[in-house]
């Protein structure tokens, strides 16, 4: 039983940290006791943009859970090779086993979109959540407490963000002696925490004033529990709605840094940034090397960000009745 | 009448602000709270009754305001304690009810668990003993169905359900003292009445003392032992609750007591305010604060300050008090 509840107050807490289309469904009735976050998700359900959003992030979601079983080739061998012509431009065309044809080393274009989308989500996820945890430790202490830790925080926050973001992403990718998936990671990471941080601890400032919190100091409660229990919980949920965005947002950066060349240097495992990047030598006789990843990620950037939109919305406590 | 559980002497409160004079929200106060008594804090709007609970309870802000003057509670002094100290006797010692019982409640926490909070804090209960007692405790100030209500939140409650709920965490742990700062503000009129009588069935039969800090005082008369009237922040009268609506001495409570509304009057009769507003005060430092709105007031009560006196068995602080007489023939004119 008290543990049935201290879940509640977990799955509360770690909502900031899921996608949103894996939200709980027993949060759902109207009834259940999830206050914000139920009757949140019961306008959700209702808002034609979040069900679009969602819908494609399952897709995509669903793409790259069976990629692995779907693929008809192994996206790193070149079988097309013999096809290929760079001196001529020429590259193998659509065929009986390879939908799309092969890419510019021969390798099965097809089979790599599919498993470009798992290294796509992850970086993406992955990027969202190290920002996001980043963020929740920076943002707490600044916002629990004050001073002059405060004012460090977020002096640093401050330097951090008056740097363009992609070019901070990419002076950290750049700091790697070698580039991989997790260099990409982090830097789109990195790039991410000062948001996380001054939007948590702009909440908490808020928050911090609100009449439960005194009424909580009023009854001896310790200020870690105040921090833990009644200032933090409270503050989540603009940077719960903040994550999804991000979410949309790592996905491009990511693509933007392997399209520079700061990705992952080996290509076998194919990311769509880099296959967009490496399209660009054949763009004029081959635009479908381009369009398809490109596509792939405005598509998904925009699932993430109608769904973090109408998440915006349905947390806004000026629109709950 | 044995020594007083709560020792209030010349409490005052400032607020500071660069470049600007302090601003005394509590100017010198004085009151003294017995077991099992309880005593009234009246007074309009700003007249620094909420400012005088809160730094009865250590919970203002810790920069910007200066508090001095002595608040001892069973004989030790609250001011000078740490917060640390503060924070094992506020909800063990010391409780609480506030205005808004919907915002005084944390929204994401079920309401069983906020009060099991207060006694696995103050009691070093386990969260199981803690949640069966705070069932026991939401059913004893009267929320039916208790077992089913600590799994819900604050937003389920209705307001008179929220307010019992804060009560029950108030007097959780049973404390010695429970300052209501005007609790029945934000409730329905029949909502009121019941929290009313919970709170003195709280309180009465037990050595629990309360102070009551209100502006209205129909929860005065219905509650209150001993009423102390506040205006700009000093006291202006105290007296027992009968012989304060019997014969309010002070001009300020005899307009308060006037300005409410009377069944008993003829339909069409006019409501008597209390000219002007707590804007026209002028310092208390060489004159009456309450002056410039005063019908009694005399050349001396801009020249020199009414001091607080012994009067018929209470205190007044006025120069020129309302006669018994004078006011029965005030109403004759009114009639």
């Amino acid at each position: 039983m008290a543990s049935a509840r201290a879940t509640k107050i977990d799955r509360l807490a770690g909502l900031a940290v899921r996608s949103p289309d894996d939200q709980d469904p027993d949060g759902a009735g109207p009834d259940s006791g999830l206050s914000l976050a139920a009757s949140a998700w019961r306008r959700l359900r209702r808002n034609p943009v979040f069900i679009v959003g969602a819908v494609v992030i399952g897709l995509f979601l669903i793409l790259a859970v069976l990629a692995p079983l779907i693929a008809p080739h192994d996206p790193g061998l070149r079988l097309l090779e013999d096809q290929v012509s760079r001196a001529r431009n020429e590259i193998p065309p659509a065929q009986p086993g390879h939908p799309m044809g092969g890419d510019q080393f021969g390798r099965d274009f097809f089979s790599r979109m599919l498993l470009g989308s798992q290294q796509t989500l992850m970086v993406a996820v992955l990027a969202t959540v190290i920002g996001l945890g980043g963020g929740l430790v920076l943002g707490t202490l600044a916002g629990a407490f004050g001073g002059w830790v405060d004012t460090l925080v977020m002096r640093i926050v401050d330097v951090m963000l008056s740097i363009p973001s992609l070019l901070l992403a990419v002076s950290i990718g750049a700091l790697f002696s070698q580039q991989t998936q997790f260099t990409v990671i982090l830097a789109v990471a990195i790039v991410q925490i000062p948001i996380f941080a001054r939007l948590l601890r702009g909440t908490m400032l808020g928050v911090r004033e609100s009449d439960h919190v005194l009424a909580a100091r009023a009854l001896g409660v310790k200020g870690r529990s105040i921090v833990f229990r009644h200032i933090l919980p409270n503050s989540l949920g603009p940077v719960i709605v903040q994550s999804t965005l991000v979410l949309a947002i790592a996905i491009l950066d990511a693509a933007a840094l392997s399209f520079l060349g700061l990705g992952a240097a080996d290509d076998a495992t194919p990311e769509w940034g880099q296959m967009l990047g490496n399209a660009q030598d054949f763009f004029d006789s081959q635009p479908h090397l381009a369009i398809w990843p490109a596509a792939c990620i405005v598509v998904v950037a925009l699932g993430f960000t109608l769904v973090g939109e109408s998440m915006r919305e349905a947390l806004d406590p000026r629109q709950r009745r | 009448m044995g020594m007083a559980l709560l020792e209030v002497r010349d409490l005052a409160v400032s607020f500071r602000r660069k470049g600007e004079e302090p601003t005394a929200a509590v100017d010198g106060i004085s009151f003294d709270v017995h077991p099992g008594q309880t005593v009234g804090l009246v007074g309009e709007s700003g007249c620094g009754k909420s400012v005088t609970s809160l730094a009865i309870m250590g919970l203002l802000p810790q920069r910007g305001n200066q508090v001095t003057g002595s608040v001892r509670f069973e004989g030790t002094e609250l001011l000078g304690l740490s917060q640390k100290a503060m924070d094992e006797r506020r909800g063990r010692d010391l409780g609480m009810v506030f205005q808004d019982p919907l915002s005084s409640l944390n929204p994401v926490i079920p309401v069983g668990l906020q009060v099991a909070e207060v006694l696995q804090r103050h009691r070093g209960r386990s969260r199981k003993e803690a949640m069966a007692e705070s069932a026991e405790l939401l059913d004893r100030v009267g929320i039916p169905d208790p077992t089913r209500r600590i799994d819900e939140y604050p937003h389920q409650l209705s307001g008179g359900m929220r307010q019992r709920a804060l009560i029950a965490i108030a007097l959780a742990c049973r404390p010695r003292l429970l300052i209501a700062d005007e609790p029945t503000t934000a409730l329905d009129v029949t909502i009121q009445a019941q929290i009313l009588k919970l709170l003195s069935e709280m309180v009465t039969g037990t050595d629990t003392a309360l102070i009551m800090i209100t502006h209205d005082l129909g929860v005065v008369a219905g509650l209150c032992d001993e009423v102390n009237v506040m205006y700009g922040g000093r006291i202006v009268e105290r007296a027992k609750r009968h012989e304060l609506f019997a014969e309010p001495r002070h001009p300020y409570t005899a307009g308060l007591l006037a300005s409410i509304p009377r069944l008993d009057a003829p339909r069409g009769e006019k409501l008597v305010p209390i000219r002007g507003s707590v804007a026209d005060n002028i310092p208390w430092t060489h004159a009456c604060a309450f002056a410039p709105r005063c019908p009694n007031a005399l050349d001396r009560c801009v020249e020199v300050t009414p001091e607080l006196v012994d009067d018929r068995g209470g205190m007044l602080r006025c120069h020129n008090p309302v006669e018994p007489a004078l006011r029965a023939g005030a109403e004759e004119v009114r009639a």
